[in-house]
């Protein structure tokens, strides 16, 4: 063999560092276990950092009528039932004790006067649910986490990258994978992996996903059998940042409609009245004056349509702009500062109820909210699908793998409440530290062919080798023109022939991925990780297609404008995605187990 | 409304040394540094080695020295500078450098290691966890809004300076320890170890840390001040040495 690599061994690896990766690692280390970490960036910079509003527990600090039962109904109606049931019981049951836990590990919430963890409205959730600091509750999260964590022995591996899982037979008994700094190539032998490697925005153009955000645990778990579960429902937050073009992405956060702010085209019109769904016709209100009562906590109000759900809102903004109403920069209007009409003092008011995003467009945007409109359009934001695990345990199909966090699939079902991420992290991070912990102290460390390794090894190295030849080009143009071609083709509004011609783009890419030429050395060499990413980034949007192409009804972040209703037969399914022999991907339906008789109830006295 | 603008960036060499290298781009309205850094290294310099995640200055990646000021790229913006000159962009100098723009900090993670963890009094609320007042965490919520850019560590004379990294832990470890120290639940003591090992003394208040902080976290009055003087209370008070001496115990 032409090469040694360094080799690491561990019972659990766990790969992504975010909320759900440190407390899979903390758990399984507490288990008594030997973990190792590996972080694409440093340790504390994931994702998990950018969620603001907080994170859903149903511990009746604020409103005691809340319970696990009231929580659990509420993420099946948001997840409009096609949810792993059995996933949103234990979320709806576990969160109040995992957010407790935080607190002994060093967590400060904001305070109720009672001296509580405080909670906080969102949307979808009945009751003040959302235990958070201000609005940066992922920093302190991560924080928490990370400083919890480092005293655990855990290796920790920053600033590395896997490229393929390596299997014995059917189990996956490691991974293989370099030191950005250094690009030096690593075995990391397991007995059991657990990936946690969050989402897979970078797919598209508009995102509000950082640039790690390329679905490589998706990817990874698919090309070592995993299956995938309903890769069709992504989530478009309909207020992100469209200017400047630095911050396209960037959430504007939902609780500036909260305050009073109110959507308009490029006319001045407040459009949001031109289309309300007929099964909210009637919660909402509409007239602009009753509509304003609501924001400011008028309890007899109805609320205005600016605050219906996330889908609904993203589309008839894109409606919007596609009927040329939009804003110069293709996008709609917010507007907050309209609230001076109503109240003395707005400036102060804006600024006291909304800090970030005040100090956000004013640093960003040289733009200051309280007196001008601002810009915003939809941006892909979450994907509820991903890996299929199983609820209890978070094990894949394949023996000896996990999932838990974005990069799992079942908990949210076809939308994901606000806040029902961040606890989403700690609850399966959790169960899926325990049990990848219980999987390794069953079983005996695998073994690795030297003939897998190399084909890996050869599989990362090959866009240097293209360098010298001719008709090739750079990563960066491949990954530009694929998300140009989902944002186009696969986005917030759906169209047979569209994601039928993204499908056949998809196999083009594919075929120019494989010539993708990199120039310089393997140290820290940005354009070599791209033209790695890429082959995750095809996968998963080839994943999202045939799960959009085969859905023929619209639900949750999925719509599709030629089958534009919800269908009865559609609730009763899953699609499940999985590598076929001959190596192509293929979809099937696969029917959702009938759920438990007492959580049926539940849902069914819920929805009084 | 395009402009052109040359970035003066630091490129290392395969010798460890490195050199400033002019790019000329054009640019657009409203982008910031990273933005620009982004178009070089898209057009020009595929290989050009740059840390980064959030873009929106929360996840503290992408510190580097702009014009000589440290500085989050993210949250630079182009029309806060004067472009009709050339702008050096240059990595965190108190660290080795890995390559480019990345620098090796690597060392403020083994610091971290080091300060005693999170170790709270037993739950006393009926229900089996903790009453808080907001007032009461309100200060240590502001140490906790640090998203680890370590500008402060870079700016800080006795790190960039005098590279006393194995005597002095920098302004983002005494504002970590703060926190804890401030926290209402916390039961550990750290005071020794701040006046040792910590090199509390070593932080002669220039301030500079505090002004580099893109959290506006008040680094030198709320946090490493009030160490301090905790640290003289328990070691160099001679009437509190005295008390301690003569006080009734048990």
């Amino acid at each position: 063999m032409a090469t040694n690599y360094e080799t690491h061994e561990f019972d659990v690896l766990v790969i992504g560092a975010g909320g759900a990766g440190l407390r899979a690692a903390i758990e399984a280390s507490a288990a008594g276990v030997k973990v190792g970490l590996i972080c694409k960036s440093l340790l504390g910079k994931a994702h998990t950092v950018m969620a603001e509003g907080g994170m859903a527990a149903a511990m009746g600090n604020v409103d005691d009528r809340d319970n696990w039962k009231v929580h659990f109904a509420d993420t099946m109606r948001g997840g409009q039932y096609v949810n792993n049931w059995r996933m949103a019981e234990l979320h709806a049951k576990e969160a109040p004790a995992r957010v407790h836990e935080l607190e002994a590990w060093g967590a400060v919430f904001d305070r109720t006067k009672e001296g509580k963890i405080s909670q906080r409205n969102f949307g979808g959730h009945r009751f003040p649910r959302l235990a958070h600091v201000g609005d940066r509750t992922g920093l302190e999260l991560i924080r928490t986490l990370q400083d919890h964590g480092i005293h655990q022995g855990i290796t920790v591996f920053m600033e590395y990258t896997i490229v393929s899982l390596l299997k014995d037979g059917d189990r996956v008994v490691g991974a293989f994978g370099y030191d950005r700094e250094r690009g030096r190539f690593r075995i990391f032998k397991a007995k059991a992996v657990v990936v946690c490697t969050g989402g897979l925005g970078r797919a598209y153009r508009v995102t509000s996903n950082s640039w790690e955000g390329t679905g490589d645990g998706v990817s990874l778990a698919y090309h070592a059998g995993a299956e995938l579960l309903d890769m069709e429902f992504i989530q478009f937050h309909p207020t992100g940042m469209i200017w400047p073009p630095s911050v396209m992405g960037i959430l504007v956060t939902e609780s500036v409609r909260g305050e009073g702010g109110v959507l308009r085209n490029k006319d001045g019109k407040r459009f949001m009245y031109d289309d309300i769904p007929d099964n909210y016709k009637s919660q909402t209100s509409m007239d602009p004056e009753e509509g304003w009562r609501y924001t400011q906590n008028d309890k007899n109000a109805k609320r205005p349509p600016e605050l219906l759900t996330r889908d609904h809102v993203a589309r008839c903004i894109n409606r919007e702009v596609k009927a040329g109403r939009g804003s110069p920069h293709g996008g709609v209007f917010l507007d907050i500062s309209w609230i001076k009409e109503k109240i003395p003092n707005a400036a102060e008011h804006i600024k006291r109820k909304l800090p970030s995003m005040y100090h956000q467009f004013m640093q960003l945007a040289n733009l200051d909210i309280t007196k001008e409109p601002m810009e915003i359009g939809p941006t892909t934001h979450y994907a509820m699908g991903g890996i299929r695990v199983n609820g209890d345990t978070q094990a894949t199909n394949i023996p000896g793998l996990f999932a838990a966090g974005e990069c799992a699939a079942g908990l949210h079902g076809a939308n994901r409440l606000g806040g029902n991420s961040l606890s989403d992290l700690i609850v399966f991070g959790k169960r899926a530290g325990e049990y990848a912990a219980k999987f390794a102290q069953e079983n005996p460390a695998g073994t690795v062919s030297e003939a897998q390794i190399e084909a890996a090894y050869r599989e990362a190295m090959e866009p240097f080798e293209r360098s010298a030849g001719g008709g090739s080009e750079g990563p960066y143009h491949v990954q530009a023109d694929l998300q140009n071609m989902m944002q186009a083709n696969v986005g917030i509004v759906r169209l047979q022939k569209e994601m039928e011609f993204a499908l056949d783009g998809i196999q083009k890419l594919k075929a120019r991925a494989a010539k993708v030429a990199v120039q310089g050395h393997l140290e820290y060499n940005p354009g070599w990780h791209t033209a790695i990413d890429l082959k995750h980034l095809l996968t998963v949007s080839e994943a999202i297609t045939l799960g959009s192409l085969d859905r023929k009804e619209s639900r949750g972040g999925h719509f599709r404008e030629d089958f534009p209703n919800k269908d009865p037969e559609a609730q009763k399914y899953n699609s499940v995605i999985a590598k076929a022999a001959d190596g192509s991907m293929k979809l099937r339906r696969e029917p959702i187990p009938a759920i438990r008789e007492d959580l049926k109830q539940v849902i069914e006295e819920m929805k009084n | 409304m395009n402009k052109q603008v040359t970035f003066k960036i630091w490129r290392t060499d395969e010798n460890g040394g490195g050199k400033l290298v002019d790019y000329t781009t054009e640019i657009t309205e409203g982008l910031v540094v990273l933005d620009v850094i982004h178009k070089i290294q898209k057009e020009q310099a595929n290989d050009l080695a740059v840390r980064w995640n959030c873009k929106a200055g929360k996840c503290g990646s992408c510190s580097a020295e702009v014009n000589g000021m440290p500085k989050l790229m993210c949250m630079t913006r182009m029309d806060t500078l004067d472009i009709t000159k050339p702008i050096s962009i240059e990595p965190m100098r108190a660290f080795p450098s890995i390559r480019d723009l990345a620098t090796d900090v690597s060392w403020n993670f083994r610091v971290k290691t080091k300060i005693k963890k999170f170790n709270p009094r037993k739950p006393d609320a009926a229900d089996g966890t903790w009453r808080m007042m907001q007032e009461d965490v309100d200060r240590v919520q502001e140490f906790r809004k640090c998203i680890e850019c370590f500008l402060c560590q870079d700016v800080c004379h006795v790190l960039r300076d005098h590279h006393k990294h194995e005597e002095f832990i920098g302004p983002r470890f005494l504002v970590y320890t703060a926190a804890l120290e401030m926290h209402p639940l916390d039961t550990e003591d750290r005071l020794p170890e701040l006046k040792q090992a910590q090199g509390i003394g070593f932080c002669n208040i220039t301030k500079c840390c505090t002004k580099v902080c893109p959290e506006h976290i008040a680094i030198t009055d709320n946090a490493i001040i009030p160490l301090k003087e905790r640290v003289v209370d328990e070691f160099y008070d001679p009437f509190g040495w005295l008390w301690k001496k003569i006080r009734p115990q048990g």
